[in-house]
């Protein structure tokens, strides 16, 4: 049984069906590409992941948990992050703050009044947050408030958020959407550099070609709602119903 | 020291130094001069800086940390005074176990009026909580009336139980004996310094106020209501639920709130329904917005100053004027006192309103960034006088600190 488990899950809005019985099992410790054309169901899939969006039906169990119904806090607190198209981060704090909340949420979880320790007096947290600094290489930044970062060190600095709650499985909405070739490629080595070093379980959505044949282990092809196709990258590539639906024609070269 | 750091032990120690000062600092010209009237160190207007002090502090706290405008605060700055009268007219005139059931009662309905509130967010939650304030106003007056005493306003009469005054009590305000009216007049350099023991009553809650809300601005959970401010997205995918951090900060600045009604209670036994009303809960914004949200000084600087101007600018009349002018010639005196009379007197609101324009529109981030500002600017000059260039100093940036 895998990590997270997709079963006849299915999603109308109005008369457009977004997600048709889409079935998916995503194994524990591998990168997991979902791709598709525009509109083919990627986001409103991964929404339901993350208790944004309640399907009409179907189940979407994660570790033993049904993740229907339930709020994006609990969903979180069981080990699920989620990096977003454009980088949610915390914008009027500084950089080492933004890294320390959820070395926070990870220890106290979704709610605790401590109004009276300081923070700076939290050493264990602070070390948690410094490292995780380190390991995304922003260490030299951490005073800098993070509405000053460039689209490429938010991104770094989502990460390192997301990675601080050591989840068990990370969810990336098209994470290079929007950057430069120099920046994508360090996203590539930083979420490469991550699965090495942590082993954690990623579902990826992307556009580019060049990120999902870099990192993915396994790839699901979505088309209207549907998967049609789901291999290792090598064989996805050669797949007649995929250059059909969506590698044809100029994308094939990527 | 306390468990602050040493920039935030200063701090304290300066809002400590300055606080114990106030009866003289406020009180600079001589007697009999013509700035006399500028002299705010009576006690009725210290112990209203101090106590719109502590309502600002506690509004800080909802509005400046999470960002959540309340619109009805006044609601439970009525609750803390009505509680303190009625424990007056049930047990003795001792302040304290009136600002205990202010706090307590304050606190539970911040509880109600938050939970329901809190559901929404933006202007929704302002209007809701307006309409609470509004309708606590309007219940005061109306259906409460037993509980309130309608317009007359709630007062202690002699016909009150009192179960705990013996023939020995004090008939007025005190502290156990220490009458709040208690005062020592000084006479110094031909300034009369006023010693009141209501302002010095008031001045130490408001200091411990102060420091509770600056160990709140620098745990873990004020970081959460920071975060709540810029990103509730974010914070609701890191596993934080929002809702009840937003929730706990309103009951505290409540209580703030329900403390200063009660104090407010403690240095004149009234309550009226109109400390209620609407005007009430905007002026704390204003205070606020004034001062500087967000800032930790801020919203003192900000209700100092209003309760300045409501109290100081408003005593200022035409003849006042004309005295100053009086070295002028007649036409053009008559005409500046035309002009000016306008901005003083009843026209102190006016000067106010013109006064918060210029801060929203130059300083956004209140009289504490105006302060801030010269800070700098002072700095850059110093640096420029020693020679050194002024980019070898790193700029400040406004934090939470300041």
């Amino acid at each position: 049984m895998g990590i997270l488990e997709v079963r006849n899950v299915s999603k109308r809005f109005g008369g457009l069906k977004a997600l048709d019985d889409v079935n998916l099992t995503i194994e524990e410790g591998t990168v997991h590409a979902i791709i598709g054309p525009n509109g083919a169901g990627k986001s409103t899939l991964l929404n339901c992941f993350v208790g944004k969006l309640i399907p009409d039906a179907g189940t979407v169990m994660f570790n033993g948990h049904s993740l229907l119904g339930q709020k994006p806090h609990k969903i979180n607190q069981l080990g699920v992050s989620r990096v977003f198209q454009t980088p949610e981060i915390f914008s009027g704090l500084s950089v080492f703050e933004n890294v320390i909340i959820p070395c926070f949420a990870k220890r106290d979880g979704s709610f605790r009044l401590h109004a009276i320790e300081t923070v700076a007096n939290e050493v264990d947290m602070v070390e948690k947050a410094e490292q995780m600094l380190i390991d995304v290489n922003m260490q030299d930044k951490r005073h800098m408030n993070a509405a000053s970062l460039s689209r490429g060190d938010k991104r770094r600095l989502e990460m390192a958020m997301c990675l601080a709650q050591d989840p068990r499985l990370l969810l990336l909405d098209e994470p290079t959407a929007g950057m430069a070739r120099a920046d994508t490629n360090n996203t590539i080595d930083l979420l490469k550099q991550i699965q090495d070093s942590r082993n954690i379980t990623m579902v990826i959505i992307e556009h580019d070609m060049h990120v999902v044949f870099s990192l993915a282990e396994r790839i699901t092809v979505l088309a209207q709602g549907t998967p049609i196709a789901e291999d290792i990258p090598a064989n996805i590539k050669g797949h007649p119903k995929v250059q059909e639906a969506y590698l044809g024609g100029a994308h094939s070269g990527a | 020291m306390l468990g602050l750091d040493k920039n935030d032990t200063k701090l304290l120690l300066i809002v400590i130094c300055l606080t114990m000062a106030t009866p003289i600092l406020l009180q600079p010209f001589a007697e009999g001069s013509g700035m006399a009237q500028f002299n705010a160190g009576y006690p009725d207007l210290m112990q209203r800086f101090a106590i719109f002090g502590i309502f600002a502090i506690g509004f800080n706290i909802l509005f400046g940390l999470t960002g959540y405008l309340s619109f009805g605060h006044a609601a439970f700055l009525g609750v803390g005074s009505y509680s303190t009268v009625w424990m007056f007219k049930l047990l003795s005139m001792n302040v304290l176990p009136g600002l205990i059931l202010a706090v307590i009662l304050s606190g539970l309905f911040a509880l109600l009026i938050g939970y329901i509130s809190l559901r929404r967010s933006g202007i929704y939650f302002s209007i809701l909580t307006l309409a609470f304030a509004q309708m606590s106003f309007n219940i005061a007056y109306s259906v409460l009336t037993p509980l309130t005493n309608g317009e007359t306003g709630l007062q202690v009469y002699a016909s009150d139980p009192q179960y705990l005054m013996d023939e020995t009590s004090l008939t007025s305000t005190h502290f156990f004996g220490l009458a709040m009216s208690a005062s020592q007049k000084v006479l110094f350099l031909g300034r009369e310094f006023t010693f009141n023991f209501g302002y010095y009553f008031c001045a130490v809650i408001a200091i411990a106020a102060f420091y509770l809300s600056l160990r709140i601005f620098r745990s873990p959970f004020g970081l959460m209501l920071r975060a709540i401010k810029t990103n509730q997205t974010r914070l609701n995918y890191t596993g934080i639920n929002t809702r009840p951090y937003a929730l706990a900060a309103f009951v505290i600045s409540g209580m703030y709130a329900g403390l200063a009604g009660g104090l407010l209670a403690s240095m004149d036994p009234l309550a009226g329904a109109e400390r209620m009303q609407w005007t009430e809960s905007g002026t704390v914004v204003l205070m606020t917005i004034l001062g500087g949200a967000g800032t930790l000084m801020g919203p003192v600087l900000g209700a100092g100053f209003i309760k300045y101007f409501e109290n100081i600018f408003s005593k200022i009349n035409e003849n006042v004027l004309h005295q100053w002018f009086s070295w002028m010639p007649d036409g053009l005196e008559d005409a500046v006192v035309w002009v000016l009379h306008f901005f003083v007197g009843k026209g102190w609101s006016l000067t106010l309103g013109g006064l918060f324009m210029l801060v929203v529109i130059f300083l956004p981030g209140g009289l504490v960034e105006g302060g801030q500002r010269i800070a700098a600017l002072l700095r850059r000059m110093r640096n420029k006088s020693d020679g050194k260039s002024a980019g070898d100093k790193p700029g400040t940036t406004p934090t939470a600190a300041e």
